[in-house]
């Protein structure tokens, strides 16, 4: 039987249990945040510590408890029936229901999260996907995938997409990979990815350009991981200078968030290591700038603070504390002030000559 | 400079000439000029103060016979801007002979000094609105009254002459009356009619509430017809009248008194004239005061008095009696807003008398809550001195500031800062007193006397409490009722669930549901 299926069926079996013997029925979950994790540079990720939420089943908790069992069934029935259901389908199931229906898709969502956390799986695996795109592939990469209809191989070459891109599918398991890349470069905006797929900058390097759009996706987290662990390639992350960049979109990348922390084990990518644009490349390269927000101090502050990966890695601390100090931030596009391919003939060889110089 | 006699006798002459103008003028004048002062200040209010004159009296005179009121207030509309107001009571009848003066006369009249807890505290009685209808419309003031079974119905029109300031009868006639005994007096004036806020029913209703043992009847010009009817048969307790407390004492009222006395010894002054004096007492505040116990009164000078008056206030005294009070009651009071008010909850009560200056009073308060009562609504404050409804100045009194000061969120309420609280309740505040202190001649709000506001808050905390103690009762039985749809809606969906999820039979799901349903009922935990 399918693991999760098996999961499913303890729990509901030990609800069951305890209604028939007039005990109080109970789930636990782990409790998901920053407070909840531990990181230690060889695990490469956060990992969950003990703390975990019992959730009781009472008056008050009734319709929570009551929709986290259908959404179990639902799990159920496309697992068993090896379909899938979008996170949006799931919430419009739900009107199905009757009087335990959901009335928003986050309170949907909020449920497949716990889920997925108390059966500690991804929601992958529980047989629900997210909407959102997982990211665009340009370069030196052939992915292996199968045909929907005839289940037959079929090989998808990421160097015949012209100015267009590769789309990472919302499920990446099955996929397979050849390649002969040296690294590959995850780009945190559109914009410089077109720049540089539009100007081959994949078959200068013999790389693989992977645009995230902002924090990567679940499905883009995966990808990257299973594609640098099989190949391995190196994975050099390339942002803003902000702490937007570099925790929301690099941290996440390399070892998970908080509020995901149960299955950051599968969405990792340990050996990433971050390129720039780092605070120091300001001042190396005299970069136009724009004043630090409020909500940007506040960030760094609470990082330094709080975050356990920061913690772990001075130079990120002393990153964050130049940053702190010049009050100053900067996007990738800055870099165009010194002309519009200077990122690319100038910056970027420049940046992997010397990738000891990398943030960890 | 030195005058004849002819010059000063024409002097003399002229005075007097002069002397009798100003009398001519001073009724009719004093009047327009004050009119504020007496409640005529506006068309609005010159008919509800008519209409409170008339049924204070009403009551009055009733109560005095120990009858137990029934009164008819009527108003139709005359002209566009004149209205008939009749007031029509069952009380004991005005003599014949005196019906005459009642008009002319009544303006003089007054219970401004009796110490006892009268209703008549309020403008100069229906006289001033006789006038105020003369003045506006020209239109006589139209009395019946009867005082028996056997006696006729008199009906009289009567003119005051502002000159002779007496009353002139312009008719005077036997009717037929189907009544045994009452009075109904009638004056035409300049006005206007509204409904709401301080209008003549709001007043009626009031009235109503302070004054359980009478029957009310409101007939609008527009022939709408609403009945207050009696709460109680039993009549109010009469109050007494006392003598005045040392305590609230001053200098100009002791001389006064001094002076009036028929007492021959100051002690006997002392002991007879005012409340809670003994003869040992008496001898005390003598020796105090520096002065014989055997003085003649009548010869006190004025220093003697005011160390009279100090030695007085370094004296101790019991507190006033209070037989010369007359409360609504506890029960009564209650009873009067389940009458008057469609609510769900009542509380209230009677304080024990309590003295300020010297003067006893008594607090009552009581609460209604809920029914149909407007819920998103700042309350609605009654306030009464000697059962007469208070239906000015609300934020300048002792009663609506001790309303605010008062955390009505602990008690279930909406209130936001010292504020009036919000919800459907309506709170009732009376005080009874001998000497009910106003802030001012119109006599519609309540001093800010420490000894009354303590008083006060206590009442309508008390009723507070009561209140608080019901809305988390219905709360709770709320509460009861929203577990218990809840527990319908959502246990069979985690059957439903666990049946399919576990594959199980229609009677496993059964089972389920029951033992599910079972163990959520026994638990109390929301």
């Amino acid at each position: 039987m399918n693991e999760v299926i098996k999961k499913i069926k303890e729990t509901a079996k030990k609800v069951q249990t305890k209604i028939n013997k007039k005990q109080k029925p109970e789930v636990s979950i782990p409790i998901r945040s920053l407070s909840n994790v531990n990181y230690d540079p060889k695990v490469g990720y956060f990992e969950l510590k003990g703390a975990k939420k019992v959730r009781a089943l009472t008056v008050n908790t009734i319709k929570s408890f009551a929709q986290t069992l259908k959404m179990m069934t639902l799990s159920k029935q496309v697992v068993e029936g090896n379909d899938m259901a979008t996170k949006r389908e799931a919430y419009y199931v739900s009107k199905n229901w009757g009087d335990a229906r959901f009335n928003e898709q986050p309170e949907s969502d909020a449920v497949m999260d716990d889920i997925e956390a108390m059966f500690m799986v991804n929601r992958e695996q529980l047989g629900f996907v997210p909407e959102e795109k997982g990211g665009d592939i340009a370069g030196a990469l052939t992915v292996i995938d199968k045909d929907l209809t005839t289940g037959k191989e079929i090989e998808i070459d990421c160097t015949k997409f012209g100015s267009g891109a590769y789309s990472i599918p919302s499920s990446v398991e099955q996929l397979k990979f050849k390649t002969d890349a040296k690294f590959i470069l995850a780009i945190e905006t559109a914009g410089m990815f077109q720049r540089l797929v539009k100007h081959n900058y994949w078959k200068k390097t013999n790389s693989i350009l992977i645009s995230m759009g902002g924090v990567p996706t679940r499905a883009c987290r995966r990808f990257i991981r299973r594609l640098a662990d099989d190949k391995k390639i190196p994975v050099y992350v390339f942002t803003d200078s902000d702490p937007y960049g570099f925790m929301s979109i690099y941290r996440t990348l390399k070892v998970g968030s908080g509020n995901a922390a149960h299955i950051n084990k599968y969405f990792c990518v340990p050996q990433a290591r971050f390129l720039g644009v780092t605070p120091q490349d300001i001042i190396d390269y005299k970069l136009p700038t724009h004043p630090l927000k409020d909500v940007d101090k506040k960030k760094i502050k609470d990082v330094l603070k709080n975050d356990p990966f920061v913690r772990e890695h001075k130079e990120w601390k002393k990153a964050l504390e130049l940053m702190q100090k010049m009050g100053q931030r900067a996007e990738q596009q800055a870099l165009a002030a010194w002309g519009l391919n200077y990122v690319m003939n100038t910056y970027l060889p420049d940046k992997i000559k010397d990738t000891k110089k990398f943030l960890p | 400079m030195q005058t004849t006699l002819a010059e000063d006798k024409k002097e003399i002459t002229h005075a007097i000439e002069q002397a009798k103008k100003q009398r001519d003028i001073s009724i009719s004048e004093f009047f327009t000029k004050n009119r504020h002062l007496l409640g005529f200040d506006n068309p609005l209010k010159a008919i509800s103060t008519t209409i409170k004159e008339g049924v204070d009296n009403a009551l009055d005179a009733a109560e005095d016979a120990n009858i137990l009121p029934d009164v008819i207030v009527e108003i139709k509309q005359t002209t566009e801007d004149r209205f008939l107001v009749t007031i029509e009571d069952n009380g004991p009848g005005i003599v014949k002979e005196q019906i005459p003066n009642i008009f002319g006369k009544l303006l003089y009249g007054s219970k401004f000094h009796k110490l006892s807890q009268t209703r008549g505290q309020q403008g100069i009685g229906i006289s001033a609105a006789g006038l105020y209808g003369q003045l506006t419309t020209g239109k006589p003031v139209k009395i019946t009254s009867k005082i028996g079974k056997t006696k006729p119905a008199y009906y009289y029109e009567l003119h005051l002459d502002t000159t002779k300031n007496e009353s002139e009868v312009s008719k005077e006639e036997i009717i037929e009356w189907g009544k045994n005994h009452g009075t109904k007096i009638s004056i035409e004036m300049e006005g206007k009619y509204q409904r709401g806020k301080r209008s003549v029913s709001e007043y009626m209703k009031y009235t109503a509430v302070s004054n359980p043992h009478a029957r009310l009847t409101l007939i609008e010009p527009d022939g709408t017809r609403i009945d207050y009817p009696r709460g109680t048969t039993d009549m109010p307790v009469k109050p007494k009248e006392i003598k005045p407390h040392p305590d609230g004492i001053e200098l100009g009222i002791l001389i006064n008194m001094l002076k009036a006395t028929k007492s021959k010894t100051l002690q006997s002054f002392l002991t007879t004239e005012f409340s809670r004096i003994g003869a040992g007492t008496a001898k005390k505040i003598c020796g105090l005061a520096n002065l014989y116990t055997n003085a003649r009164p009548t010869r006190i000078a004025k220093n003697e008095a005011d160390n009279l008056l100090q030695a007085m206030r370094k004296t101790k005294f019991i507190a006033p009696p209070t037989d010369c009070l007359s409360p609504i009651g506890q029960d009564l009071l209650k009873k009067s807003l389940q009458k008057e008010f469609d609510a769900d909850f009542y509380t209230s009560i009677k304080r024990t008398a309590a003295v300020y200056r010297g003067n006893p009073f008594v607090v009552e308060a009581g609460i209604a809550y809920g029914g149909s009562l407007q819920g998103d609504s700042t309350a609605e404050i009654i306030r009464f001195a000697n059962r007469v409804p208070l239906q000015y100045q609300q934020s300048a009194c002792s009663s609506t500031k001790s309303i605010t000061e008062t955390k009505w969120k602990q008690y279930g309420l909406q209130q936001s800062g010292k504020n009036i609280p919000v919800g459907p309740v309506v709170i009732v505040v009376h005080i009874a007193s001998v000497w009910v202190p106003f802030t001012s001649e119109s006599k519609e709000s309540i001093a800010h006397y420490p000894e009354i506001i303590k008083e006060i808050k206590l009442a309508v905390r008390e009723c507070g409490r009561q209140l608080g103690k019901y809305i988390k009762k219905q709360r709770k039985v709320k509460d009861e009722a929203k577990k218990r749809s809840y527990l319908d809606k959502y246990v069979p969906v985690i059957g439903e669930a666990l049946k399919e999820l576990l594959d199980l039979k229609d009677v496993d799901e059964r089972l389920i549901n029951e033992n599910l349903k079972n163990y959520l009922e026994r638990s109390r935990k929301l």
